[in-house]
């Protein structure tokens, strides 16, 4: 899908409707390594964006993951709870964190197309 | 004093941008951190290069640290370890008895090519840090931990004169561990599968003396090599020609010790805490401990006669990482910290050591972790958490 955007936090979103999918990005599975362990919010729960929404652990360290974009959570994946490794398998795919209902759809245009996200990433390496 | 051993492992590779949970220094390659021998070796292995006590180290090779831990409890891997303290005293009994005062150990009863575990007093009853001291023809051989060895050899000089002494900086330490070390190692020097554990040779590759104890950080049955930096190479490299063997990075090394209760300097031990406390009354000699003659013996005295207050124990925690710094609470009350935390590829799951006061010790008391704000259920368990079945 090429419809994904991208925070500076590596966090990866797809708008479906009024339905966001978050996970993390590839290289931010790169970066971590082998991912041990992970927690996602329960459905309910209201983030703005840029807010903690979920934890990341790899075998050395643990990272917050946030929510891009403002909503409440519908849905999370306990996929990857029960089996953390499927984030560095599949990141932007079966490795999603949690869907939120948004609350502001626009807000979706302040993140980065995959192109700006590559970019990006070649600068600040 | 002796900086923290370690501290930068856990969050290395913390995804920019991402707030850490992990409180470390901030870590930042600068030109003043030293290289080994092995430096340009690890660089063509794709170890990447990450700050260290001081000098610039492998955290992990293209494979990661998982992989690398279960290779070494599966089959052998290489650990440099040459930022470590080689350090020689050089003399007769009379010229080191006087170590016995800082570190308290038997030396007379110690037997030539012996090592043993130790740890270095200072007079609050702390440990400035632990080490290992190994009698040889003509001296003592003592490996300090990197960060530390600078205080411990100045340390060292206040009872033993410098003049016979020397930290070697013309030497590498290289550990092959893991159940397959004997028989690559006797592949390459025969007679090494004769030391015992905690033992000691001489051995010669390509035609110069090295010399190897049976010893490690990993809980494995393994080896550690004294060999000359011109040699380091090229020992690597012959030990790599095995398919068996692959070279391993301190995460896992830190995964690995961790698994097998070891301590980490400057994490699990510091100078404010006592051998008694540490739960290490076992590395101070039975005599040293009777005769009380060692710098800190009155605190440690008084603690083995009537408890320490906290004591180190093995925690596993249900289904949260915890890491060091973790809060420990048992019913609303806060009662020690984690000193060493993580995720234990062989155990499957979290496991962590830490400091609790001494009511709440036993095997099997119920404990809760603060993780991220939270509470969760733990247990004091009996290290080590992966227990090997060694082959003797």
């Amino acid at each position: 899908m090429s419809d994904k955007k991208y925070s500076k936090k590596h966090e990866w979103v797809e708008l479906d409707g009024d339905i966001a999918t978050i996970g993390i990005t590839k290289h931010a599975t790169e970066q971590l390594g082998d991912i041990v362990f992970t927690e996602v919010p329960d459905a309910g729960k209201a983030f703005e964006a840029g807010g903690e929404a979920a934890v990341v652990e790899s075998v050395k360290a643990a990272s917050d993951v946030y929510s891009p974009i403002s909503g409440e959570v519908t849905e999370n994946n306990q996929a990857i709870v029960s089996d953390p490794s499927l984030v560095n398998q599949d990141p932007e795919g079966n490795g999603w964190f949690f869907k939120v209902k948004v609350t502001n759809a626009d807000q979706i245009n302040e993140l980065m197309t995959k192109d700006e996200y590559d970019k990006f990433l070649t600068e600040s390496a | 004093m002796c900086p923290t051993e370690g501290a930068k492992i856990s969050q290395v590779q913390s995804t920019d941008g991402q707030k850490n949970r992990v409180y470390m220094n901030e870590a930042a390659i600068n030109i003043t951190e030293l290289k080994t021998a092995l430096y340009s070796f690890h660089v063509e292995h794709g170890g990447k290069m990450v700050p260290f006590a001081g000098y610039q180290m492998p955290v992990q090779y293209p494979e990661g640290i998982v992989k690398e831990h279960q290779h070494v409890r599966n089959a052998a891997g290489i650990f440099d370890v040459s930022h470590m303290g080689q350090f020689s005293i050089y003399g007769t009994e009379s010229d080191y008895l006087p170590l016995e005062k800082i570190v308290p150990i038997d030396l007379k009863s110690l037997k030539i090519n012996q090592s043993k575990y130790s740890v270095l007093m200072n007079k609050e009853g702390g440990i400035d840090d632990d080490l290992i001291v190994t009698k040889v023809e003509g001296g003592l051989n003592i490996v300090l931990n990197a960060a530390c060895k600078h205080h411990d050899v100045s340390r060292i000089h206040e009872v033993i004169d410098a003049e016979k002494t020397k930290l070697h900086d013309d030497l590498s330490l290289i550990a092959l561990q893991g159940p397959k070390a004997v028989e690559i190692l006797n592949g390459l020097m025969p007679g090494v599968q004769d030391l015992v554990f905690m033992n000691g040779a001489s051995f010669k590759f390509k035609g110069t003396d090295i010399y190897v104890t049976r010893s490690g950080y990993t809980g494995e049955d393994g080896f550690e090599v004294s060999i000359n930096n011109s040699l380091a190479e090229e020992f690597c490299k012959t030990l790599l020609n095995n398919n068996n063997v692959k070279m391993i990075g301190l995460g896992a090394r830190d995964s690995l010790r961790l698994e097998a209760g070891l301590c980490l300097y400057g994490h699990d031990l510091d100078n404010k805490t006592s051998p008694i406390e540490a739960s290490l009354s076992w590395a101070l000699s039975k005599k040293n401990k009777e005769e009380g003659n060692f710098l800190g013996s009155e605190v440690v005295g008084e603690q083995i006669k009537n408890g320490a207050s906290k004591k180190r124990v093995g925690i596993k925690p249900e289904k949260i990482i915890a890491r060091e710094g973790s809060k420990i609470f048992k019913d609303n009350k806060e009662i020690g910290v984690v000193t060493s935390g993580g995720f234990g590829p062989s155990v499957g799951g979290p496991v962590a050591m830490g400091y609790v006061l001494k009511e709440f010790s036993n095997e099997g008391e119920s404990l809760e972790l603060e993780v991220r704000g939270k509470r969760h259920e733990a247990v004091v368990y009996k290290m080590p958490f992966y227990k090997k079945s060694y082959v003797k």
